[in-house]
């Protein structure tokens, strides 16, 4: 009986499906998919090499400092940091009196109470707080921006496929929409407002190009030259450290637990053959 | 339980005799982990999954446990608790990963043990009881994990939850208010998360009463083996305790090695990216996938495109979709072969890897986007997962001639490390 209705039930489901699949295949041989242009033109992130790649890989502070810096006169204008505080900045190498500065001159002040009369005011940051947004609510910033809202940068480098290289690829991919593109996607053509990259999975976005110039921001002495392209990876892995904070302790606290733990199970085989040694041997 | 010569607990210490009087814990744990439960001395590294399945659990819920001490089960707060964990809580980022890549190893190992199952003919009588828990076990795990997923209210999070219960609103006429019931709103929200909430920390300690059960049910019959030959005197077996105490040691070691890995090297790397975005319900993420545990099932679902009359091409997917899954339910009736152990049996054995590809092409293509080729390739795999256990399973059994098998257990493992009589020199046999 149980056979019988398991034959019924195989034969009704795989039936089906069969069918579905004669159907699909017809569809798919009489009217093969159209290619999009998504498909045709958008790019793989660009490879770059960072010193935090690989299971020991640590953050370069100097970058991170480059990377904070392009952040502060760029990026920062429009985009939040939520998730960062002020006094995190501490693991980029900036000491106490540092960070009080940086929290102090931010130009983006933090919303608070005047405490006379309990009205909204706002007041200097100070090193506990978290960066403060650019924009009082996602209403201001669609506002600013034509109507596409800056998203938080705090995770970005893990919100996205290949996090560093993306945004790194992401901030010196704008071009010119390729001819070849126009031609073959005659609708295709970049809408007012937007620009076209190949790195951005729908090949347009709102945001215009964030770096455009080399020395665009000054970097201090004995750092190298602030191209578009070194900007570009400096904040990249600034915005790795703001996702990933703890790598550095992961990278190192994972390097003593496999040290450890292939010690122990050396022993533990060592001690498993030794108790078998009899019942392995033949009687 | 267990066979006539296996060790009796009989203690020494007169504190333990105390306690052996009124509560006779100890004697429990010596009969069922300890050197009072004799197990077949053949078994090979694939019976080492269940335990470590329990240890995957132990796992899971410390670092769930821990989880829980800083998380916020509320929508408007639960993402940033999560991420204020990884970030300023003392190796909350360590725990946070643990727990992630924690659900992933369980389904490994629980995935392995299951497999093993198969082959070697576990579900068999007299151990159905046995195969029956655990798959109550195996469903109790994916809900645990379907609702573990919600709680960090990304993108993935919210879309996956309203996919899901999406299918329950498959169901005719009752299937909208069902899933109205479930989410409690017409959308998950913050009345979703806090009973997914609730659950995610109660499941888990269900699964160990059901654990309990499982093993109790093992213990009547005893340990299945690599020849599916049943133990026949005390020669066939070996205590327990420190024979597979010491094996299970050495996986455990092995799996922590694989874990630990994994966890402090990559541990995104079974994650999906759209996961660190705050959940969005006006944001719908381009491909909504659940975690890679679920592709198999997720292929399935999706398969069916075309309307069976009146029956929509949805609800087809949902019902193909918990059938995969019940229908391991009816495997100790479907197969009815006397042989337990693929081994010996030559064309179960050929469409047992078959089976195996067709899971990971149906997990590969869960996985994929839902267009073409893609989804054609689900149907055939898909066809061929319900024919392999309704259709070509029993007839097998029917009508495949088994090969030899050997006479006892001790008799395989004599032939494998070479017979002797008395003083000459053992000759491998392979």
């Amino acid at each position: 009986m149980v056979r019988i209705g398991a034959f019924l039930v195989g034969l009704f489901f795989a039936g089906w499906l069969f069918i579905s699949f004669l159907i699909g295949a017809v569809a798919y041989v009489s009217e093969p998919p159209v290619p999009t242009v998504e498909k045709a033109f958008h790019k793989l992130p660009k490879h770059v090499a960072y010193s935090f790649d690989g299971p020991l890989g640590h953050y370069d502070k100097q970058q991170l400092q480059r990377g904070f810096q392009v952040f502060k006169e760029v990026c920062s204008a429009c985009h939040s940091l939520k998730f960062v505080a002020f006094r995190d900045l501490e693991a980029l190498g900036y000491n106490e009196a540092e960070v009080k500065a940086i929290a102090k001159q931010w130009a983006i002040k933090t919303p608070s109470v005047d405490p006379a009369t309990g009205e909204a005011s706002t007041r200097e940051p100070v090193p506990s707080d978290y960066f403060p947004k650019p924009f009082a609510n996602n209403v201001a910033a669609a506002a600013a921006n034509n109507n596409a809202i800056p998203p938080d940068l705090s995770l970005m480098t893990k919100a996205r496929h290949h996090g560093s290289a993306y945004v790194y690829s992401l901030l010196t991919g704008y071009q010119a929409q390729p001819a070849e593109l126009l031609k073959k996607f005659p609708d295709a053509k970049t809408p007012e407002g937007l620009h076209y990259n190949p790195y951005f999975a729908n090949l347009n976005l709102a945001m215009a190009p964030p770096l455009t110039a080399d020395g665009q921001v000054t970097y201090g002495p004995g750092q190298p030259k602030p191209t578009v392209d070194q900007m570009a990876q400096d904040v990249a892995a600034f915005l790795t450290w703001t996702a990933e904070p703890k790598l550095e302790n992961r990278h190192r606290a994972g390097l003593a637990t496999l040290i450890f733990l292939l010690i122990a199970t050396g022993l533990a085989y060592m001690s498993y053959q030794n108790i078998w040694a009899d019942k392995k041997k033949a009687a | 339980m267990s066979f006539p010569w296996a060790e009796q607990y009989t203690p020494k210490n007169p504190v333990m005799v105390w306690i052996d009087e009124k509560l006779p814990l100890p004697r429990l744990a010596y009969n069922a982990v300890g050197a009072g439960y004799p197990v077949p001395r053949n078994l090979n590294y694939f019976w080492n999954f269940g335990v470590l399945a329990g240890l995957a659990l132990m796992i899971q819920i410390v670092t769930g446990v821990i989880m829980a001490m800083h998380y916020g089960a509320n929508d408007l707060v639960a993402f940033s608790t999560v991420e204020q964990t990884m970030r300023d809580v003392n190796a909350g980022w360590l725990m946070r990963y643990a727990h992630a890549n924690g659900a992933s190893f369980f389904f490994i190992v629980v995935y392995l043990h299951i497999f093993r199952g198969l082959y070697f003919g576990s579900y068999k009588a007299p151990r159905e009881m046995v195969w029956l828990l655990g798959l109550v076990i195996f469903l109790l795990m994916m809900a645990t994990a379907f609702m573990g997923y919600v709680l960090p209210w990304g993108q993935m999070s919210y879309w996956g939850a309203k996919v899901i219960t999406g299918l329950f609103g498959a169901i005719p006429v009752v299937g909208e208010p069902i899933q109205t019931w479930l989410l409690g709103g017409f959308a998950p929200g913050n009345a979703s998360l806090n009973r997914f909430f609730s659950l995610h920390f109660l499941l888990p300690f269900v699964i160990a009463g059901v654990i309990i059960l499982h093993i109790w049910a093992l213990h009547i019959p005893g340990s299945s083996n690599p020849t599916g030959v049943e133990v026949k005197g005390p020669q066939d077996t070996v205590p327990f305790h420190p024979y597979y105490t010491a094996k299970d040691g050495f996986g455990a070691g092995v799996f922590l090695i694989a874990f630990c890995a994994l966890l402090f090297f990559a541990p995104n790397f079974l994650g999906h990216p759209d996961n660190y975005i705050e959940a969005n319900p006006l944001s719908t993420p381009a491909h909504i996938v659940p975690e890679w545990y679920f592709w198999p099932f997720y292929a399935i679902l999706r398969a069916f495109t075309v309307d069976f009359f009146f029956v929509p091409a949805k609800l087809l997917g949902v019902l193909a979709m918990f059938a995969s899954i019940l229908l391991l339910f009816f495997l100790p009736w479907l197969d009815t072969s006397p042989v337990r152990s693929g081994k010996y049996r030559p064309t179960f054995n050929k469409f047992f890897w078959i089976l195996v590809i067709d899971v990971l092409i149906l997990g590969w293509l869960g996985g994929a986007p839902a267009e073409e080729p893609f989804v054609m390739m689900s149907q055939v795999a898909a066809a061929y997962y319900f024919a392999h256990f309704l259709i070509i399973l029993p007839l097998i059994s029917r009508f495949e001639k088994p090969l030899p098998l050997p006479g006892s257990i001790t008799e395989a493992v004599l032939a494998k490390y070479g017979k002797t009589d008395g003083a000459t020199v053992a000759v491998p046999a392979e």
